[in-house]
């Protein structure tokens, strides 16, 4: 399973994630599948609560205990980094991926400049001096757009606005040169204004420093602006991924379906927007079938019984029984047809 | 900043002269001053001279004033008991009840800043399970059970430790110092933890309650995500987190370090401000309670002067005269 160039930048594979309570084990990820290509922006969108951010965490070890990895694989650059040491992943965070949380307001340590805060990511990582250290973090300000860069070293999280101090944070994430960055909603807090901008620096630094981003949003209109392909999560699983424009325009599963026609259109008069029938499932909830199974407007009992994996759809892979062999054809249907033809055309 | 620091020296100055007040209140109007100077043969002419020359037939506010005026040059009367100067006096006591304050402090703040960082970020082991039920002993046991719990275990069945007194003392100009000792360093032991237990397991609770908080806020988790040392993340940027509420509760606690050090050295027999304070309301000797109670009130003024330029000095958003311009987005 080792194949070397073959494999993307970070793949994770049936990942799972859970909480122990007194009640037993709280499954909150059931069986992630999702990689991301050298350079390629991946967008992980879904509903509050879908594991996004949760998988992000997951991936760097920074889950909050008592919450834990249950199983699956994480690789990175060929490695395999789930089951790390704290220590080892300690080397591999800031250095090889780095993290930009949502809040930037709270994610500066309000008691240090942010020159300290620079100097000091950058020393944790790379063999420099103080002095090379301290032209660095001036150049990183500089290349995320703080004017007068090196004279603002000696500043304060406080003296800076929202938008500046996330581009702080960006500088920060980007300190040892990472092969691949974990933005974790990076403009959910900001002003909408300021939203673009920021998404406009992520993405100019991304693409000159041939990182990879793993962007989770649940702003589609970020997605359709940044990401190169997109990974639709659902009450802890991916449920489909393909390319941006096909997911947009041409969404395989009922759930993607919705979520897309739940964008509003500009110049496009409508009344109502449509909206998804229900609420996603509460962790420990989760239906034995598929999950969305309740709300699905083209639901047959063969969803309720079996969990659908990842299957070849219109254009993109989506965990939805409609593209398996196995999808019967009238809605009224109480058994799976084991011989339904082909079964794309359905809805 | 800087007249940040003159409004708080001038606030300082209001306290302290309404402690003044209260005190001037006690020496005039606690008994009568004559009486409690001259003996029972003094006649009547007698009594109003002395009361004459002592200026009590003055109106209250000229007495006020005079007795800020002499408070201010430390001349706070003579003692009924000793029949020597107050302030004599309490220069003689106060390096013993300075020194033992001092060596108690320490042991409060650094024991309690150190277990209150171990019981935080372990929370879970046994070790601070057991700091945190000990702790519990220190904060409900009255100071004087702890004394007397330490002299029969460390003085009568141990025979480790004196039981009473400073040991020898060495003498440096004005000062009398047993830190420099060691039978001192030994009689200081007890009456050290006997003063600081109680502040330690406040410090020690605050510090624990204060890491929990800061460990879950969004720069710790952003300061791990940077790949910082764990070192780096609980030293460097949660400890420091926690010092403003630390410095306001040690800062007040050390003030009831002096306030308080009355029951340790009545329980060890230390030779200090405290005892000599006990002394004094045993023999009514209102000079004295006077004095010390302005002193109590200086030592509290001060360490919260102290207090207050620490903030600024440990929190950047509380430094009044940073003008930086603010960028904007």
């Amino acid at each position: 399973m080792n194949g070397g160039a073959a494999r993307p930048l970070l793949d994770v594979r049936d990942l799972k994630v859970g909480l122990p309570t007194r009640r037993g084990f709280l499954p909150i990820l059931n069986g992630v599948d999702l990689h991301v290509k050298e350079g390629e922006v991946l967008g992980v969108v879904g509903e509050s609560g879908a594991g996004k951010s949760i998988t992000g965490l997951a991936v760097i070890g920074l889950l909050e205990p008592p919450a834990r990895v249950d199983g699956g694989e994480v690789w990175f650059e060929g490695e395999r980094i789930d089951g790390l040491s704290g220590d080892a992943l300690r080397r591999i965070r800031g250095a090889r991926i780095g993290v930009i949380f949502q809040d930037p307001l709270t994610s500066l340590n309000p008691l240090y400049t942010i020159g300290r805060q620079l100097t000091e990511t950058i020393r944790t990582h790379m063999d420099m001096g103080a002095d090379a250290a301290e032209r660095r973090a001036g150049e990183l300000l500089d290349e995320v757009g703080i004017p007068a860069a090196a004279s603002r070293l000696g500043a304060y999280p406080h003296e800076f606005s929202g938008g500046m101090r996330q581009r702080v944070v960006i500088a920060l994430a980007l300190c040892a040169n990472p092969r691949l960055i974990i933005a974790d909603e990076p403009t959910t807090a900001l002003d909408v204004s300021i939203q673009a901008q920021i998404i406009g620096v992520l993405k100019r630094l991304c693409r000159e420093h041939g990182t990879a981003v793993m962007l989770i949003t649940h702003d589609m209109g970020v997605i359709a602006e940044t990401a190169d392909r997109v990974a639709v999560m659902y009450a802890g699983r991916v449920i489909e991924d393909g390319t941006v424009a096909e997911v947009v325009r041409n969404a395989s599963h009922p759930y993607s379906h919705g979520l897309m026609g739940s964008i509003p259109t500009i110049g496009e008069r409508v009344g109502r927007l449509p909206q998804i029938r229900g609420a996603m499932p509460r962790v420990g909830a989760v239906p034995d079938g598929c999950a969305f199974a309740p709300r699905c407007p083209e639901v047959r009992d063969l969803c309720r019984a079996e969990r659908p994996t990842m299957m070849g759809g219109r254009t993109t892979s989506a965990a939805c029984w409609q593209y398996s062999p196995r999808w019967p054809d009238t809605a009224g249907a109480t058994g799976p047809e084991e011989a339904g033809p082909g079964a794309a055309a359905d809805g | 900043m800087f007249s940040y620091l003159v409004n708080r020296i001038f606030q300082a100055i209001g306290v302290l002269l309404v402690v003044a007040l209260l005190s001037f209140v006690i020496f005039n109007y606690v008994g009568d001053p004559i009486n409690n100077m001259v003996g029972q043969e003094a006649t009547l002419e007698d009594r109003e001279e002395l009361r004459e020359r002592l200026g009590l037939n003055d109106s209250v506010i000229v007495q006020f004033v005079r007795f800020v005026a002499n408070a201010a040059e430390g001349e706070f009367g003579i003692s009924y008991q000793f029949q020597r100067k107050v302030s004599d006096l309490i220069l003689e006591r106060m390096p013993a009840t300075l020194e033992l304050v001092f060596v108690s402090a320490i042991f409060a703040l650094a024991a309690g800043i150190g277990l209150g960082v171990y019981t935080g970020l372990r929370r879970d082991s046994w070790l601070s399970r057991f700091v945190l039920t000990v702790s519990l002993v220190g904060v409900s046991l009255p100071t004087f059970v702890i004394g007397i719990l330490l002299i029969y275990i460390f003085s009568v069945t141990l025979e480790w430790l004196p039981s009473f007194g400073r040991g020898d003392t060495v003498r440096l100009g004005t000062w009398d110092s047993g830190l420099l000792t060691g039978s001192g360093w030994l009689a200081i032991i007890l009456p050290a933890i006997t003063l600081g237990l109680f502040q330690l397991t406040i410090i020690l609770r605050l510090v624990r309650a204060e890491m929990l908080e800061v460990l879950r806020t969004d720069y710790i988790k952003f300061a791990r995500a940077r790949g910082l040392s764990r070192r780096a993340v609980n030293f460097g940027h949660a400890l420091k987190n926690t010092m403003v509420p630390v410095i306001t509760i040690a800062g007040l606690q050390i003030g009831t370090l002096i306030a308080f050090s009355i029951i340790t050295e009545t329980v060890f027999q230390w030779p200090g401000m405290g005892l000599l304070f006990i002394q004094g309301v045993e023999f009514a000797d209102v000079p004295i309670m006077g004095a010390y109670l302005l002193l109590a009130a200086i030592a509290f003024v001060a360490i919260n002067l102290i207090v207050d330029l620490l903030y600024a000095a440990v929190d950047p958003r509380l430094r009044v005269s940073a003008q930086r311009g603010t960028g904007t987005a």
